[in-house]
């Protein structure tokens, strides 16, 4: 770097030599000064390896310390809410399926039993209308047959009484039934 | 205009106080003793007074004292593993001390601490007399263990043992002769192309080439820029690769 030049410019020219304290050699190599530089470097240098290893070091390695504990103890305690919030998120579900499954049930239990309901009605209804009808067909047949049986003394009445008008006298009835029977029997 | 050129000039120390001579030794408080305690108080007031109100969300300045910290504790801690934790105060006080010392030289008009050879060499024997203390202590004449390599056949042992124990003692050389010699050398082409500006500037037509040398001194401060950060950090690391061999001798 430059120095400010305190030798006042010499005739010889734009170049010289400086005058040195030390006769001109080369500073570094200036064996006299050795001795004071080794004691100011012995000084500075033991000062700051004092500051160093006693103070400013354990001081940053604390600060170091501390965040990396707090870090880790943050993180800590943010994996332990994580850890509660998936367990509360997995009671939710598991509680809301068995809800769900239940709910599935109830409407399967009660279809089950609302259609077995409305097959026993439906069964002794049809059981009811069944005899109903065989009633009626019994009542039907022996009408049927009352009928009938009464048609033959109507007829053979009829027959009697025409037969009374046309010939002025009354016919056997033996003789009128016999007759009827013969002709049903054509027919 | 008389243009001074010396390049060496910049390194003369300068003494402020002075104490008188020893014999030949001229003991003095120097502008170098003033930087090297700048440095420390820098140091300090980065790494003590920057970081005192334990922010868990740091600041600027703490921000900075703990990425340097953490920086020197990886380079440590890589370069030297296992156990290599009660060495980072004194890693980290070298980097930082080198570092500031460096930058300081970067200062116009300021003085380069680290271009005296003296100052480097110091540096670097604590460096080498931790690692042969430490190691002795620590593995007693197993550490010597560190200059026989394993699977290297008899005959040539005698050999290798000489070569091992030549590199060690050139450790503290060249640990202190390369930042030495990088502060120096830069220093001084920094001033021989700052000294072609006014020195073209005053030779009447040959001042429009000025630009050419004001250019490269620009591109020199830059490279010097880097080299001051870098020779601090190879300091901190090749330490702690020294350190190393303190820790685990036998590899």
């Amino acid at each position: 770097m430059a120095q400010p030049h305190a030798p006042a410019p010499t005739k010889e020219g734009l170049i010289h030599e400086p005058a040195s304290e030390h006769g001109g050699g080369f500073p570094p190599f200036e064996s006299s000064t050795f001795v004071a530089q080794i004691l100011w470097l012995a000084l500075a240098f033991g000062l700051l390896y004092y500051l160093m290893s006693k103070i400013a070091l354990p001081q940053i390695a604390g600060i170091l310390h501390d965040r990396q504990t707090r870090l880790a103890g943050d993180l800590d305690q943010a994996a332990r809410a994580k850890a509660e919030a998936d367990s509360a998120r997995d009671t939710y579900e598991r509680a809301l399926k068995d809800a769900q499954d239940k709910a599935k049930g109830i409407a399967q239990t009660t279809r089950a039993q609302l259609a077995a309901e409305a097959e026993t009605r439906r069964k002794s209804l049809e059981a009811d209308l069944a005899t109903k009808l065989a009633e009626a067909e019994t009542q039907i047949k022996s009408r049927t047959a009352t009928a009938m049986s009464s048609v033959r003394e109507v007829a053979a009445d009829a027959a009697t009484a025409i037969v009374e008008r046309l010939t002025g006298q009354a016919p056997e009835r033996g003789a009128v039934e016999a007759a009827y029977d013969r002709t049903r029997a054509v027919h | 205009m008389a243009v001074k050129m010396d390049p060496i000039h910049q390194f003369e120390l300068k003494p402020l106080v002075s104490f008188g001579h020893i014999g030949h030794q001229h003991i003095a408080f120097t502008q170098s003793a003033l930087y090297m305690f700048l440095a420390v108080g820098l140091i300090a007031l980065l790494t003590i007074w920057a970081t005192k109100s334990r922010a868990v969300v740091p600041g600027r300045a703490q921000s900075l004292a703990e990425v340097f910290y953490e920086f020197i504790g990886q380079t440590v801690h890589q370069s030297a593993g296992h156990g290599s934790e009660r060495f980072v105060p004194l890693v980290f006080s070298l980097f930082m001390f080198v570092l500031l010392l460096n930058l300081f030289g970067m200062i116009p008009y300021a003085f380069a601490v680290t271009s005296h050879i003296i100052v480097t060499f110091m540096l670097a024997l604590v460096v080498i007399l931790t690692v042969v203390i430490y190691g002795f202590m620590a593995h007693g004449t197993h550490f010597l263990g560190l200059f026989v390599p394993p699977g290297v056949p008899g005959w040539l042992k005698p050999l290798i043992v000489v070569i091992e124990v030549v590199s060690f003692i050139s450790r503290p050389i060249s640990l202190s002769v390369r930042l030495f010699a990088n502060m120096l050398a830069g220093h001084i082409a920094l001033k021989i192309f700052a000294g072609f500006v006014p020195a073209l500037l005053a030779a009447g037509v040959w001042g429009i080439l000025s630009p050419l040398p004001l250019a490269l001194s620009v591109a020199v401060t830059a490279l010097e820029m880097l080299v001051a950060v870098l020779q601090a950090y190879v300091f901190a690391t090749l330490t702690s690769i020294y350190l190393s061999d303190a820790l685990h001798p036998g590899h």
